[in-house]
């Protein structure tokens, strides 16, 4: 691939300065570079851009699911006074549709609409109510269709065709070994339906960003994402323009969580700049915010698992369900690591799973943290949980016994990699220390479910505790060419040595920015560091996803300085010595003795290298679903403990344990940041997020009803982080930011389990569930405990509905 | 859109007679979401931040009149011996920020049936004090909320203030909400016991189309309780207390909760906070 | 219409202000101060704290006329000239930062703690800070930021 080394044209804003920092080296603690400017509000993210003359985008957006467009009229809101522009699909230069995988998603949707939330249209005006009135003055005739919204119906042959292609976005088969005959001879057979509701990434920052015109034909764009290329190469295609006349700059970005993955007004705002000749600002509100991008794929599950007497498993069949919504997204690739992860990080011999993920009117899905793995995790760990109750053995004892090692083969195929420390990290939680078991009676109020709502003095109270574990592949798999691009640039600055790394990998808050200038600081023992804003005026970086950044990213900076630090060794020896040659702190040293300073070897001499980093070959799965699909894979295990109010169905999580192998800790505070971050949206799916949809429509676009954990909801984390080196990676390490998010889930639910003897089969688990009533009341009233209101009996014998 | 902001009730009440159709606004926890969020534009807004009156509280008549103005904030840190029920009603409304500005006179103009603060009045026998140019008259709170999102305000009213006696005993407030905080209530119960009339007040919230109260779960217990020798409760007539609770119920289901539930969890915390006021009132509290 | 306020110690004037405006556009948008954050717009996330008359609200719940005259602090007046504040440097020290959109508000919320509460318990953190969202951190590096602020503080 040609590494490009594009121009850059007149900067339409003006660039700051990217901060010298003083970095510690890899795995020392180092305060994140942009910190000082967050905690000062100086910090600019994408919905913060201003410029003088600037306009106002507003986006049209369907109210139905499923409707025909017969006209879209814009003469009114055109002649607004204030308003500047109103562009439909007619107004799309290049090409209409776009889409990471497949490009199938309009960019201004012509004859038809799919869901509810599509963009329709688009307005420019000096001001958002401006703007937001013009809205009202389009009018758009639609013929309403009855939405197809259930993955099942949508995968019958007779149902209506939401895409030419069919409803069928991708189906995947995993055959490994013998199901019937290892069904044949298994002694205990566990099954179950289990379910993932549809949850959101709810990053704080809302989709925004800035165009503008570079007066040329060309355009900038300042954005949050987390793929500046990719992004700008599905801008210039739907603006019919050249990738070089489309320039992104990231701008700061309110979290990302795979929700900025896919466009969301990226296209529109430069519509709307191109056709104005003026900047214009789109920045969507709350609400809009969950029409603007893709959600977590809901999924439906069916697992029979099989094994002996003693707990080996035999085999494992699953039929998964996703509801992939209206457009593609990255639906296809969550369909290929849901089939790849279903099992579980456990030694299956035999495995039949099937994978499909269908198109409906529903909103689009997409990637969100955990990718595929989240989901059927949730439904493996609730499989081991039931195997383990039927065999009558510890739940902890049974996953131990079947995890997987390195050498054995995963059901698609591939050989388990070193390390894989499945059974060690599942050893350390159990050894972990439960949290004191405390009086429940008049305990503070914070402390109980409810909060200080003042539900519970005790009442019902009951503990529970559970086990997960779970694996997620790092970096992009099946056969897809994964690269990142680093320039990093040696130099002397007011007498000092300076190093200067630009990539065009987003920071979302992970800390990427940090352990490049660690890195930096380990490879050339140069005390300062500068990491530039990243843009397109560099190569791809490939998207912040996948946990890959710090593996891919880490890995191009890394080789960058090598190369750099080859060519200072070449001139020291030249001219000074050559024997066992290493900078430190600014100086070169051979054999121990300072030879001569940076400063007095470069003068003014700029040493610059550019590399791209691949990462090994992965292959696409085959018909039986086989292949070296994956790169890396990331474990982590957790233990959750839980207090129930088993009456009232509330819930205070009391501590979730972890134990997690990353290879190496870059950044050790910031590793825990993404651990227990990772951990609250996992306690977010287990408890409270779902987007909730009735007939292809959101009924919680808010933070109002969709919510997600409060401070007083997540519990503290005790973590346990193994550094077990990965041989091919850079420095050992393995992402980190997935796996903490994968096995919480379940682990919570686990422990909801154990406190209330319910089955539990989908999440967010409601109150409804833990009490067990849904439409009807219950048949018998809640029993009191000995003073009518310091305790309650058994719930259990109601049926969950 | 216009905009208002008198510095005196005199001129508030004068703005409200000439534009009735004026919005009233104070903490703007419900007026501003409206207005974020594109569902309202008002001809005009009429901001009473600037009203002192309506921040003041003080007693007379037996009663305590409470300024429409005075924040959850206050009412937790001035009133919170005065009215407790209020107090651990407010306690549960949003966050700091929110409880710093949001009054429980927004509270009553909004009369959601999730409304915190509604229970408590009820369970009190509050009275809602409205004004106009052409005087003043004051209304019982549960006459004064009429339905979802209705009230019984003239057009060329504000509400003033709040009436309601000085706790006589021990008062309740517990809310369901599926956050441990920051929530809207699922369903919410209010109790005010007044053991000198040898009353009880229980009011649901969030589980009919407006707070109701539980008439004859109130007047069951009040039969069975032993106000003078202040004996246990048995079991059996909290278990019903809770159930009558329950059975006053007409809860919707939502994505908040279904209806099931609501009427199930209410009774629970019926149950449960009648448990605890009359412990309260045991130990002589 | 216009408007006439302080803002972190210095008048501040707006010209053509639609009175739909909430106090928190004028500040981002028309004012320059863009620190304080619009992730929800209806006073569920805390990310547009700030004091008003030393109070602390949520700016996007506060209609721009409403502020008119008033005194309003806003994160990037916490600050004491080029220091940081103790609560600023504590939150960067102890992770308290990712994605940072959180942050500014959560720095007025735990100043008003601090001022209030100067040695708070966790669970009074906890309460305090209920009303401010974070999607990153999990929140356990935002507890040990504030209970560093407080002891740095004391």
């Amino acid at each position: 691939m040609m590494i490009e080394q594009t121009e850059p044209a007149t900067p339409t804003r003006e660039r700051p300065d990217a901060p010298v920092t003083t970095p510690g080296k890899v795995g020392e603690h180092t305060e994140r570079a942009d910190g000082v400017p967050k905690v000062k509000g100086e910090f600019e993210y994408s919905s913060d851009l201003w410029m003088d003359g600037m306009l106002w985008g507003a986006t049209l957006r369907s109210p139905h699911p499923h409707a025909n467009i017969w006209s879209i009229d814009t003469a009114e809101a055109e002649e607004m006074p204030g308003v500047q522009a109103v562009l439909t699909h007619e107004d799309v230069p290049g090409r209409k549709v776009y889409g990471m995988e497949v490009p199938d998603q309009p960019v201004l949707a012509w004859e038809r609409v799919r869901y509810q939330g599509e963009a329709v249209a688009i307005v420019a005006a000096d001001h958002p109510e401006t703007a937001r009135r013009a809205l009202e003055k389009i009018s758009v005739q639609y013929e309403v269709l009855d939405p197809l919204t259930d993955p099942e119906e949508a995968m019958k042959e007779d149902a209506p065709r939401l895409h030419l292609s069919g409803n069928v976005l991708k189906r995947i088969n995993i055959l490994h070994g013998d199901v019937a005959e290892a069904s044949a001879s298994a002694d205990v057979v566990v099954s179950g339906e289990y379910e993932v509701g549809m949850q959101d990434q709810a990053f704080l920052g809302p989709e925004s960003g800035l165009a503008v015109p570079d007066g040329q034909g060309g355009v900038d764009l300042y954005i949050s994402t987390q793929w500046l290329h990719l992004d700008r190469d599905q801008v210039a295609d739907s603006l019919g323009l050249d990738p070089e006349q489309v320039r992104l700059t990231l701008s700061g970005v309110g979290g990302a969580f795979g929700g900025r993955e896919d466009l969301s007004m990226q296209i529109h705002a430069c519509l709307l700049a191109l056709e104005t000749g003026r900047p214009v600002k789109m920045a969507y509100n709350r609400e809009e915010s969950f029409f603007g991008h893709v959600h977590r794929h809901p999924a439906k599950m069916r697992y029979e698992h099989g094994a002996t007497r003693d707990g080996e498993l035999l085999y494992v069949k699953a039929r998964l369900v996703f509801d992939g919504g209206a457009y593609a997204s990255s639906s296809i690739a969550v369909c290929t690591n849901a089939a790849t992860f279903a099992c579980g990080p456990y030694e299956v011999p035999n495995a039949r799973i099937e994978s499909h993920m269908l198109y409906t009117n529903n909103p689009p899905c997409g990637a969100m943290r955990g990718f595929g793995a989240v989901q059927v995790c949730f439904a493996h760990e609730a499989q081991m949980d039931k195997l383990a109750n039927e065999l009558g053995m510890d739940p902890l004892e049974l996953r131990i016994k079947n995890a997987v090692r390195p050498g054995i083969r995963f059901p698609f195929g591939q050989e388990v990699p070193p390390p894989a420390p499945v059974r060690v990290i599942l050893e350390r939680v159990g050894d972990m220390p439960l949290p004191e078991e405390e009086e429940v009676m008049g305990r503070d109020l914070r402390r109980l479910p409810g909060g200080v709502s003042n539900v519970t003095h005790g009442e019902g109270v009951r503990r529970g505790v559970g086990y997960a574990v779970g694996y997620k592949n790092i970096g992009f798999s099946a056969g897809f060419d994964d690269y990142s691009t680093a320039r990093v640039t040696l130099s002397i600055e007011e007498g000092e040595p300076l190093v200067r790394i630009h990539t065009a990998a987003a920071e979302v808050g992970q800390g990427l920015i940090t352990v490049e200038a660690q890195i930096a600081r380990t490879e050339l023992g140069v005390e300062r560091v500068a990491v530039l804003q990243a843009d397109t005026r560099v190569g791809s970086a490939g998207s912040t996803s996948a946990s890959r950044q710090t593996y891919m990213t880490g890995a191009a900076v890394k080789q960058a300085c090598e190369q750099v630090r080859a060519r200072i060794f070449q001139k020291v020896r030249e001219e000074y010595a050559d024997e066992d040659l290493a900078i430190e702190d600014g100086d070169i040293v051979s054999g121990g003795e300072s030879v001569v300073s940076l400063a007095e070897l470069l003068g003014g001499e700029e040493i610059e290298e550019t590399v791209e980093f691949h990462h090994r070959e992965t292959e696409p799965l085959d018909e039986r679903g086989q292949g070296n699909a994956h790169l890396q894979f990331a474990f982590a295990a957790h233990r959750a403990v839980v207090e129930v109010d088993t009456e009232l169905g509330l819930v205070r999580v009391v501590e979730v344990a972890t134990a997690q192998d990353v290879g190496k800790a870059m950044n050790p505070q910031a590793l825990e940041g993404q651990i227990e971050g990772g951990i609250a949206q996992g306690l977010g799916l287990a408890l409270l997020e779902e987007i909730q949809i009735k007939e292809g429509k959101i009924q919680n676009a808010s933070f109002t009803d969709y919510l997600i954990p409060t401070i007083l909801d997540m519990p503290s984390v005790r973590a346990e982080i193994l550094e077990l080196a990965d041989p091919e990676a850079p420095y050992g390490l393995k992402g980190a930011g997935e796996p903490p998010t994968i096995a919480s889930t379940p682990a919570i639910v686990a422990a909801l389990r154990d406190a209330t003897g319910r089955e539990l089969a989908r999440v967010p688990v409601k109150p409804e569930q833990i009490v067990g009533i849904a439409e009807k009341p219950p048949s018998e009233p809640p029993q009191p405990g000995s003073r009518g209101y310091s305790g309650i009996g058994h719930l259990d014998e109601r049926e969950e509905h | 859109m216009e905009f208002h902001s008198p510095d005196s009730w005199r001129e508030a009440l004068e703005v409200k007679a000439a534009q009735p159709e004026a919005v009233a606004i104070f903490g703007g926890t419900d007026v501003m979401v409206d207005l974020n969020f594109d569902r309202e534009r008002p001809g005009a807004v009429l901001d009473l931040t600037r009203v002192p009156e309506l921040g003041e509280w003080g007693e007379g008549d037996g009663r305590l009149r409470v300024g429409a103005g005075v924040t959850y904030t206050r009412i937790i840190s001035e009133l919170g011996s005065e009215l407790p029920g209020l107090a651990m009603a407010s306690r549960t409304v949003g966050s700091p920020q929110i409880r710093n500005r949001g009054t429980v006179g927004g509270n009553l103009g909004t009369a959601s049936p999730a409304g915190d603060a509604l229970p408590p009045l009820y369970v009190s026998d509050a009275e809602v004090e409205l004004a106009s140019t052409n005087g003043t008259r004051r209304v019982p709170v549960v006459e004064f909320i009429t339905g979802p999102k209705r009230n019984a305000m003239r057009p060329d009213e504000l509400i003033a203030a709040f009436h309601i006696p000085r706790a006589e005993g021990p008062q309740q407030y517990a809310k369901i909400g599926t956050r441990n905080a920051m929530v809207i209530a699922v369903c919410a119960f209010g109790l005010a016991l007044r053991p000198e009339r040898k009353r009880v007040g229980a009011c649901l919230g969030s589980a009919a189309p407006t707070p109701v109260r539980a008439r004859e779960a109130e007047e069951f217990i009040e039969s069975v309780l032993d106000w003078d020798s202040r004996g246990e409760i048995g079991d059996t007539e909290l278990r019903r207390f809770g159930e009558l609770v329950g059975e006053a119920a007409s809860p919707i289901s939502d994505v908040r909760g279904t209806a099931a539930y609501r009427t199930h969890a209410v009774g629970v915390l019926a149950r449960r906070t009648l448990g605890w006021a009359w412990d309260e009132y045991r130990r002589g509290e | 219409m216009r408007l006439r306020l302080n803002i972190n110690g210095e008048t501040r004037e707006a010209d053509g202000v639609w009175e739909g405006e909430s106090l928190l556009y004028v500040l981002r948008e028309r004012l320059g101060f863009p620190g304080s954050k619009n992730a929800c717009e209806q006073g569920e996330c805390g990310s547009c704290s700030v004091y008003l008359d030393g109070v602390l609200v949520c700016s996007c719940l506060v209609l721009a006329g409403q502020a008119e005259g008033r005194e309003v602090v806003t994160v990037e007046g916490i600050a004491e000239g080029e220091e940081l504040h103790p609560v600023q440097r504590a939150f960067v020290e102890a992770g308290g930062v990712q994605c940072g959109f959180c942050t500014p508000g959560l720095i007025v919320a735990t100043h008003d703690l601090l001022g209030r509460n100067p040695d708070p318990t966790d669970a009074e953190i906890r309460e305090a800070l209920a009303g401010n969202l974070c999607r990153c951190t999990g929140y356990e590096k935002i507890l040990d930021a504030v209970r560093l602020a407080a002891e740095r503080m004391s």
